[in-house]
Formats: C-alpha cells, sequence, structure tokens
C-alpha cells in the first residue's frame, strides 16, 4: 500500500462515521456547530496519532494476552493530556465539549485501529493511518457540524447569515440524529452508484 | 423531593441515549429485538449502579485525598473494565440463571460509553454516594427505556418497505431522531 493511500483511504473508502459507524456518540453529541464538531474531531485525531505511534512502538514489549488492557491505559494517558491541554488554553472550548472529551479513551475508532493496524505495522504507518482515520473523522463532523449550523442556526463557521427563522430544532438533539440519518442516505446513494 | 427530581431528570428529561448522546452504539446495535433489548437494559442497570459506588468510593477516599483527581479517565475506565470482568465471574459462580439471561452483553458494556460517562458526570455534579447510586440507576433505566421503545419501533419497521438507500443505520437513526423530538416534551417538568 502507497504511503499516501495510507491517508487518503479514511477520508472515503474507509470513513470511520460513514462507512465503518464508529464514534457515534461524540459524533451525534458535539457537533452543534462546524467549530464544535472541527474541534472534537481534531482533538480525537491528536489521541489517535499519539497512540497509534505510541502502540507500535512498543508492540513487542505487551504480552498478547493483556494486549488491550494496556492499549486502553495508553490511549487513556493521551487523552488526559489533550484534556489538560484543552481545559489550560481553551478553557471554552473545553466547557462546550465537557464529557465528551474524557470520553475519546472509549470511542471505538482508537482502539479499532490499535488493535487492527498500528499492533502490526511500523511506526511511520502507523502515524499516517492514524492522520488518514482522524483526518477522515475530523471531516465527517465538521461536515455534520456546519449543516446543523446553518439549518438551526443561520450560521457558518460562527458567521451569521440569517437571523431568525431558522428551525432551532437542528441544533437540538434530534437534529443530531436526522442529520446524521439523512447523509447516510446520501453516502448510500452516492456509493451504490459507482459500484 | 431531590431524588424524584433526580430520577424523572435523568429517565426523561435528560434522557441519557436521546439527549445526552451516551451509548449510542448499544443503542443501534442491539436493539432489533424487544427481547435482547430488555437483557442489555438489565445488564447496563446492574453494572452501571455497581459502578456508581466503586467510582465514588475511589474519587472520594483515593483520589482526592491524593490530591490526583486529574487521573480520573485512567483510573476509571480500568476499574469500569475490571468491574465488568469480575462481575461476569461472580455471577457465573452465584446465580447462573442470571448469567444466562445477562452475559453475552456484559462484554460489550466496556465500551459502552454511557458506564464512563455517568462515572464522570456523577462526580462533575457533586452528588453524594445515595444521590449517585440513584442517579445511576435512574440514567440507566432511561438507557433500557429508549432502547425497549426503540426495538419496538424497529421490530415495526422490519415489516415496512424501507427504500434501499434507507435501509439499516439510516432509517434507524431518522426513527431515533423523531423519537428524540418526542422526548423534548418532557423538557421544563423540572
Amino acid at each position: 500500500m502507497s504511503k499516501l493511500s495510507l491517508i487518503t483511504k479514511g477520508i472515503l473508502k474507509e470513513n470511520p462515521t460513514f462507512v465503518l459507524l464508529l464514534g457515534m456518540c461524540p459524533t451525534l453529541g458535539t457537533t452543534t456547530s462546524a467549530i464544535n464538531g472541527m474541534s472534537m474531531g481534531v482533538a480525537t485525531m491528536a489521541v489517535l496519532i499519539l497512540s497509534n505511534m505510541t502502540i507500535s512502538m512498543i508492540k513487542n514489549l505487551i504480552p498478547d494476552k493483556v494486549r488491550i488492557p494496556a492499549f486502553i491505559v495508553v490511549i487513556a494517558s493521551f487523552v488526559t493530556v489533550v484534556e489538560l491541554l484543552m481545559q489550560a488554553y481553551l478553557p471554552a472550548l473545553y466547557e462546550t465539549l465537557g464529557v465528551f472529551i474524557p470520553l475519546i479513551v472509549v470511542n471505538c475508532i482508537i482502539l479499532g485501529r490499535a488493535e487492527a493496524f498500528a499492533s502490526k505495522n511500523s511506526i511511520g504507518d502507523s502515524a499516517l493511518d492514524g492522520i488518514g482515520i482522524g483526518l477522515g473523522f475530523t471531516l465527517s463532523l465538521t461536515t455534520i457540524g456546519a449543516i446543523r449550523e446553518i439549518l438551526g442556526n443561520g450560521s457558518i463557521f460562527g458567521w451569521q447569515f440569517a437571523s431568525e427563522g431558522m428551525p432551532m430544532i437542528f441544533i437540538f438533539a434530534p437534529g443530531a440524529f436526522i442529520v446524521l440519518g439523512y447523509l447516510l442516505v446520501l453516502f448510500n446513494k452516492v456509493t451504490a452508484k459507482n459500484k | 423531593m431531590e431524588y424524584l427530581f433526580i430520577i424523572i431528570g435523568a429517565i426523561f428529561v435528560n434522557n441519557v441515549v436521546l439527549a445526552q448522546f451516551l451509548g449510542i452504539c448499544p443503542f443501534l446495535g442491539v436493539s432489533s429485538k424487544v427481547s435482547t433489548s430488555l437483557g442489555m437494559g438489565a445488564a447496563v442497570l446492574f453494572v452501571m449502579t455497581i459502578a456508581s459506588i466503586v467510582v465514588f468510593l475511589i474519587q472520594n477516599y483515593i483520589l482526592v485525598p491524593l490530591g490526583i483527581e486529574y487521573m480520573q479517565t485512567i483510573v476509571f475506565i480500568l476499574v469500569i473494565a475490571a468491574l465488568v470482568q469480575m462481575v461476569e465471574i461472580m455471577l457465573k459462580k452465584v446465580s447462573p440463571a442470571l448469567y444466562q439471561a445477562l452475559g453475552i452483553f456484559l462484554p460489550l458494556i466496556t465500551t459502552n460509553c454511557a458506564v464512563l460517562g455517568v462515572a464522570l458526570l456523577q462526580v462533575q455534579k457533586g452528588y453524594s454516594l445515595g444521590e449517585s447510586v440513584v442517579y445511576s440507576a435512574s440514567t440507566a433505566l432511561g438507557f433500557a427505556l429508549a432502547l425497549v421503545l426503540f426495538a419496538g419501533l424497529r421490530e415495526r419497521l422490519e415489516l415496512n418497505d424501507v427504500p434501499k438507500a434507507f435501509q439499516g443505520t439510516a432509517i434507524a437513526l431518522i426513527t431515533a431522531g423523531i423519537m428524540a423530538m418526542a422526548f423534548m416534551g418532557f423538557s421544563g417538568i423540572v
């Protein structure tokens, strides 16, 4: 597999949100605006790249039987690092994303990549894999966040273009389910045509 | 009275799945039949309540006295993973009947972010031991309620002619969205 395809596969072919349907909780919970979705994606990507590299580095030291708990400790450590950094430098964002930042630990994308990729491949490839899957996740979250922000609040990335009369429901919980549902329909249609 | 507010709030107003987006994976994954979703709901109720007590004790008697609250995430996830294992082993010995009913759902719970989420939230809200137990048990009941209702809807959906692109998760998500809308009607009662 070429180095470039390691990065691009996460964006479409193995998109964690639309194809693999992993990490649904943050996908629905943090995408109230484009910025929030993007921030969650970037935070997850940072943890993913760091944990992928670390696990690839120590893969020969971990006994096979305790590998899952070992992976979880590595992931949880990096989540704590990201959590503390955000608390210190981006307190407003930390407040908005709330409990979903520590919950990056249980995001199945990260453990999934550790098990399926990082524990078998070199450090460099694992980093690229983390970048690819992380970009795919960030892109999906930003898209969902942008759609919900446009429909529900009449703004995009904080830039207001309509002030009233927007269906607020898209910012609330039901909007998350419905937007993701229809995006999946769209995705199914497009991929079915390409086959 | 305070307990009543916590119960109603956790089950209906801030439903863990439909308003807080925790535990979406089992919500979408294990909800195709009413019977399995009842089993999953019971398993979550069991684990979440025990986890809430254990997490309360660890937070207040280990992490806070030592001044290492920042270790929360790492400690909690390990404790919950170990707890699920222990519950599974103990249940097998003590009550084989219950193990038969809940057994297959237990390993799935480790990856259920609702358990860790509730543990973190109860600490964040500064609940006492009694409040924590009531809060997590009612959150689990809210989870079970959403799961069973959703399974009922999906059983019906099976019999309908759904357009091809909508089949599977897409229609499930849209259904969940409409259900979340219905649950929004509860907001304001507490």
